[in-house]
């Protein structure tokens, strides 16, 4: 048995005074990814052939190397803050929500390194 | 992880129909029963209202089923006025006052009457609001002044300044838009809502106060405003055409001021 009045339920542990970050990052990585988007549809597109060689051939030119460093890493990033939203929301048990959160942190940190390996590593 | 069907004791049987006899203008109300003392699951009770003899609101229907019909029937009103917000609850789906939602307006042979979503009940159309009320007095929503006005003089406030608060002051407190936020429902313990965001943004924007700063400060939280994923049925649902997603835009708008400019 537990008395609690719903004013201390309510003040909880109080305003962590933060948030704003997320928020925001969530949105410049959407803003980032439209011309970066079309960037890398357009590129697609007006390829001449889809054959890895080619591909690869494309990426050894610095321009679209780095685009696609740029794309490929802010698309991690935003995913990784949307489904940090998604396990907030709807992940109600607070030790199962701290274990996919701390994953999900190294997640992020493994696929960006991976991309980026495997980017270099494509046109080295 | 979030539960999507309902425990065994809160699945809602059918319940006891209810003739009205010699009627000819009829339209059902089938309404959410539950009683805590009878360890009874919840049921839903239809009744047939003559229209014949009906106020032409949802809650003169409710009125007269507990005058004529079955006094037990227990649900809040007052004003019937759309005014104080006793009568929030939820018809056809949509949540709203029952003292304004007309029954002509009401689609269907059947007006289906629930209590407001996603909240605990104490009695058949009448939910658990405490944790409500405690999330509004936490935004503290009186005007908070720090410089001392002299003594004889009131604190003015422009036309223009005063029109702010326009789409604001009118929230009578239903608790509609709350229970309609899906937000609210999956992290309601933490997450303020958009009524008490909407209060709370009231006296963001007005001018005579001035703990602006401590106000969006206490805000800036994950929980208690960044859940608002912008879904907008709070601002769909309200019984009075306010806009509590808008509001809430204007305080993160504000924050992000106090952040990036």
């Amino acid at each position: 048995m537990q008395y609690r009045s719903d004013t201390k339920k309510v003040k909880g542990l109080g305003s962590i005074k933060h948030g704003f970050g997320h928020w925001w990052a969530q949105r410049l990585t959407a803003v980032l990814m439209v011309p970066l988007g079309f960037w890398f549809v357009y590129s697609m597109v007006s390829m001449e052939n889809l054959h890895p060689d080619t591909l690869i051939l494309w990426l050894h030119n610095p321009a679209p190397a780095i685009l696609m460093t740029l794309f490929v890493t802010t698309v991690v990033f935003h995913g990784a803050l949307g489904l940090q939203v998604i396990i907030e929301d709807y992940v109600g048990n607070k030790k199962m929500s701290l274990i996919l959160l701390v994953l999900l942190k190294f997640a992020i940190f493994a696929m960006i390194v991976a991309s980026v390996f495997s980017l270099f590593k494509l046109v080295s | 992880m979030a539960q999507f069907s309902l425990p065994k004791n809160s699945k809602v049987q059918k319940g006891s129909y209810f003739k009205a006899e010699g009627a000819s203008n009829i339209k059902k109300l089938k309404v959410y029963r539950w009683n805590p003392d009878s360890g009874e699951n919840p049921r839903t009770d239809t009744y047939e209202i003559d229209l014949d003899n009906c106020g032409p609101m949802v809650l003169d229907a409710l009125i007269k089923v507990k005058n004529e019909i079955d006094t037990t029937l227990t649900f809040r009103r007052s004003c019937r006025e759309g005014i104080c917000g006793s009568c929030a609850m939820n018809i056809n789906g949509t949540n709203t006052l029952a003292c304004t939602k007309s029954i002509k307006d009401c689609k269907g042979d059947e007006i289906a009457v629930y209590p407001l979503p996603h909240m605990e009940v104490i009695k058949d159309l009448v939910p658990d609001l405490s944790h409500f009320y405690a999330q509004y007095a936490s935004v503290q929503p009186w005007i908070q002044t720090d410089s001392v006005p002299l003594p004889d003089a009131e604190r003015l406030q422009s036309i223009e300044d005063r029109e702010k608060l326009d789409g604001l002051y009118e929230c009578i407190l239903c608790a509609c838009c709350q229970t309609s936020c899906p937000s609210y429902w999956w992290n309601g313990d933490r997450y303020l809502g958009p009524a008490v965001l909407l209060q709370s943004y009231r006296w963001i924007a007005d001018s005579r106060d001035e703990h602006t700063g401590e106000r969006l400060e206490e805000l800036e939280d994950p929980f208690k405003l960044f859940r608002c994923h912008t879904i907008m049925s709070c601002s769909n649902t309200c019984p009075k055409g306010l806009n509590p997603g808008k509001a809430i835009a204007e305080i993160k708008k504000q924050i992000a001021e106090r952040h990036v400019l």
